[in-house]
């Protein structure tokens, strides 16, 4: 290995490893606020780049079809609650949010679709049409169950991979897409190309990094959520309502998926099923992390980028279970490192 | 989706209504609808569409076609193939789409003693007593490699890298350009996988450019084949590219684009059925397959595996003409002749070669199935073999 083929595998690594941060930022988010491991995670960043291709090919995209489906299943059982509870002066308010927002969204999507509109268009109707599909999901799936141990949370999450991947199927049918690229910039690093792709993914993640960032520690909503993510009983005390800290969470957790979608959608051809294995790196850097520090997390993801694509080169055939080995002495050394919480102990 | 759940009912319901006519022969098609083969099991259903359409009927016998969904699933193909015979009583199955449910089905077909007629690449099990109920009607990975292996070295292409998928795929493409190397061909230069979810095969390329070979031989498939061709261009390699049939596919040309221009892979003759010659053995029958496939699916030919499904219904055909002779439909007796007719088809050319079954192979096809087709403007165009 000459020191320019190293720096041209650092490059990719690094690349990889931004995208891979971005999902592992998400993981960590919902999984601190909700104690949800958000399996389909990945399952949404490639619904973002199958809904973009769509659009891109002047389609309407099948997300407009999971949206609304979802958002009517959602207000269903809103209201049925609501009607239990007897507080029927929520009523407007959980139309307003389950029902009007989504489906306008998918509206204006269905409106739009058959002309081409210019590219950051096409990325922001995408991203608007992929935002509700999490908080959805979270009212539909995991609200009913908000109070179950983390590994009844986790079993459902797995289920609900499953359940989406077939949906996936239905909606957005057995074929691949791979979106036109972002940029075709390239910059030369003394003799080493870097493409604009690369640039564009590591800058969106260092803006997302920082967005987060400035989100918790400067915003009484993040501030909220921290609360929430340390102690849910201590946060509620506090008037903060968990499943209100949950569905923002869930929120940016979906710009979060949307936007690695939209940046892994030109490098690769995203299928209906591509989305978990993507997920799973991503949630390797998340335990390296240990699913509650977000700079360990990054650093943890981009190291887990710069692993594949090393090992890429060294032994491609054993990439994935280089990769996934990383996993074992991660476990081991978090398990002799960690401070159980009372919360755990209840368990 | 939901028009072929009719077209299935309809089927179904056909069936169901005419169950009084004894004689009519009965062919239970599996194939994946849906899960992950649905995206090579619908145009497996498409093929059999265009089948019916071209010929539904054989020596004054109506054939009544069952079409089941397995969804990609063995087990549930299992039992789709078990319900064909037992319930609907069928005299021929054929599929699927995935190669581990159309061994499932074989295994169903062994059992009942139902000739099979497998649409995928699979070595066909003997059943217990040694006797096979199943032929395979695709061009073995074998053959495909061989035959641009071959091409390569009348081409003078003295090495070759190589990059493939980390699955089985891999493994025959390599396996194939190896054994290729050990009779003379192009030296295979590198070994380098990389799995089809993958974003990046930067480390791949760099090891494979580190190796100076003349050429490049692909072991991908499909759009996520066109990955290291792109990746190759951009790190400035200038050999020539070389590929298999599982690169033939609409979004490969589109997501290549210019890295992909002037690749070369051997594929079926149905690909470029109207730049044949006249004279090909598949330009007559190609034609027509094209025609009826138009006809009944509104669109053009726009893969291999459609041609699958057609020409093992033209098997069927040619065999169950000699089966009638000797039993009713319906009968053990007629599915033993049925079977006893498949097995001993002489030169029938099909829309992908021309078929020869003996008793001691399943696979039935020779290099005639295949012919080089090179990427040029976007367009696969039919390079004639001048030996």
């Amino acid at each position: 290995m000459t020191p320019d083929i190293a720096a041209i595998l650092a490059l990719d690594g690094i690349a990889t490893g931004a995208i891979y941060v971005l999902m592992a930022l998400g993981f960590v988010l919902i999984f601190a606020v909700t104690r949800v491991v958000f399996v389909p995670f990945g399952d949404i960043a490639a619904f973002t780049a199958l809904t973009l291709a769509a659009l891109e090919l002047g389609r309407l995209p099948g997300t407009v079809g999971l949206v609304i489906g979802l958002a009517v299943l959602a207000t269903l059982m809103e209201l049925y609650s609501i009607l239990r509870a007897g507080s029927y002066e929520r009523i407007p308010r959980a139309l307003l949010f389950y029902l009007v927002l989504p489906v306008a969204i998918a509206g204006l999507v269905w409106i739009t679709s058959g002309t081409l509109w210019p590219m950051p268009f096409r990325i922001a109707l995408a991203l608007l049409l992929i935002l509700p599909v999490a908080p959805l999901l979270d009212r539909i799936v995991y609200r009913p169950i908000a109070d179950a141990s983390v590994l009844l949370l986790l079993t459902v999450s797995v289920a609900l991979h499953f359940a989406l991947v077939g949906l996936g199927l239905l909606f957005f049918g057995p074929d691949g897409a791979r979106t036109e690229s972002l940029t075709d910039a390239m910059f030369m690093l003394g003799n080493i190309p870097i493409s604009g792709q690369t640039i564009l993914i590591v800058v969106a993640a260092a803006i997302f990094c920082g967005l987060l960032y400035l989100f918790f520690d400067f915003t009484l909503l993040g501030k909220a959520l921290h609360a929430t993510a340390l102690n849910r009983t201590g946060a509620r005390l506090m008037g903060i309502r968990p499943e209100r800290s949950g569905t923002i969470a869930y929120l940016a957790g979906s710009v979060l998926a949307g936007v690695s979608g939209i940046l892994i959608a030109p490098v690769n051809t995203i299928f209906y099923d591509s989305g978990f294995l993507l997920g799973l790196k991503a949630f390797v850097g998340a335990i390296i992390g240990g699913l509650i520090s977000f700079p360990v997390t990054a650093i943890g993801s981009i190291f887990v980028g710069l692993l594949e694509s090393f090992a890429s080169f060294q032994s491609s055939a054993f990439k994935e279970v280089i990769v996934f080995s990383v996993l074992i002495p991660v476990l081991l050394w978090r398990s002799y490192t960690f401070q159980h919480t009372e919360e755990d102990m209840d368990e | 989706m939901r028009k072929l759940a009719l077209a299935m009912s309809a089927l179904a319901g056909l069936s169901l209504a005419a169950t009084a006519a004894y004689a009519d022969i009965k062919v239970g098609f599996v194939t994946s609808l849906s899960g992950a083969g649905a995206s090579i099991g619908i145009p497996y259903s498409e093929g059999i569409k265009a089948a019916y359409e071209f010929q539904s009927e054989v020596g004054g016998e109506k054939i009544q076609l069952i079409q089941l969904d397995d969804g990609s699933d063995p087990s549930a193909a299992t039992r789709a193939a078990r319900k064909l015979v037992e319930e609907e009583g069928v005299d021929l199955l054929i599929g699927t789409a995935t190669a581990p449910s159309t061994i499932a089905m074989i295994a169903v077909a062994n059992e009942l003693k139902v000739p099979m007629i497998a649409v995928s690449p699979i070595n066909v099990a003997p059943a217990e007593g040694g006797e096979r109920w199943g032929i395979a009607v695709p061009q073995t990975p074998q053959l495909m490699v061989k035959v641009i292996a071959d091409h390569m070295k009348k081409e003078g292409v003295k090495s070759v890298g190589f990059i493939g998928y980390s699955d089985a795929w891999g493994d025959f493409v390599y396996n194939g350009a190896k054994d290729a190397e050990a009779e003379g061909g192009p030296k295979v230069t590198t070994n380098e996988r990389y799995a089809r979810t993958d974003t990046s095969v930067t480390g791949q390329v760099l090891k494979v450019i580190a190796t100076q070979p003349d050429a490049f031989i692909n072991g991908g498939s499909g759009t996520q084949g066109a990955l290291p061709l792109l990746e190759l261009r951009k790190r400035g390699f200038t050999g020539d590219f070389y590929g298999t049939p599982s690169l033939l596919n609409a979004d490969f040309i589109r997501v290549g684009g210019k890295a992909a221009e002037g690749v070369e892979v051997s594929a079926g003759p149905v690909i470029v059925t109207d730049q044949l010659p006249d004279g090909h053995f598949a330009k007559e029958i190609g034609l027509k397959f094209h025609e009826a496939y138009k006809k009944v699916n509104g669109k053009d030919v726009a893969d291999g595996f459609s041609g699958y499904s057609f020409d093992g219904w033209l098997i069927f055909l040619n065999a169950a003409e000699t089966a009638l002779e000797k039993a009713e439909p319906g009968t053990p007796e007629f599915r033993m002749a049925l079977n006893d007719a498949i097995f001993s088809t002489k030169e029938l050319a099909g829309v992908h070669a021309v078929y020869n079954f003996t008793p001691e192979s399943s696979y039935g096809v020779d290099e005639r199935s295949l012919v080089i087709v090179k990427l040029v403007d976007g367009k696969w165009v039919y390079q004639p073999e001048s030996n």
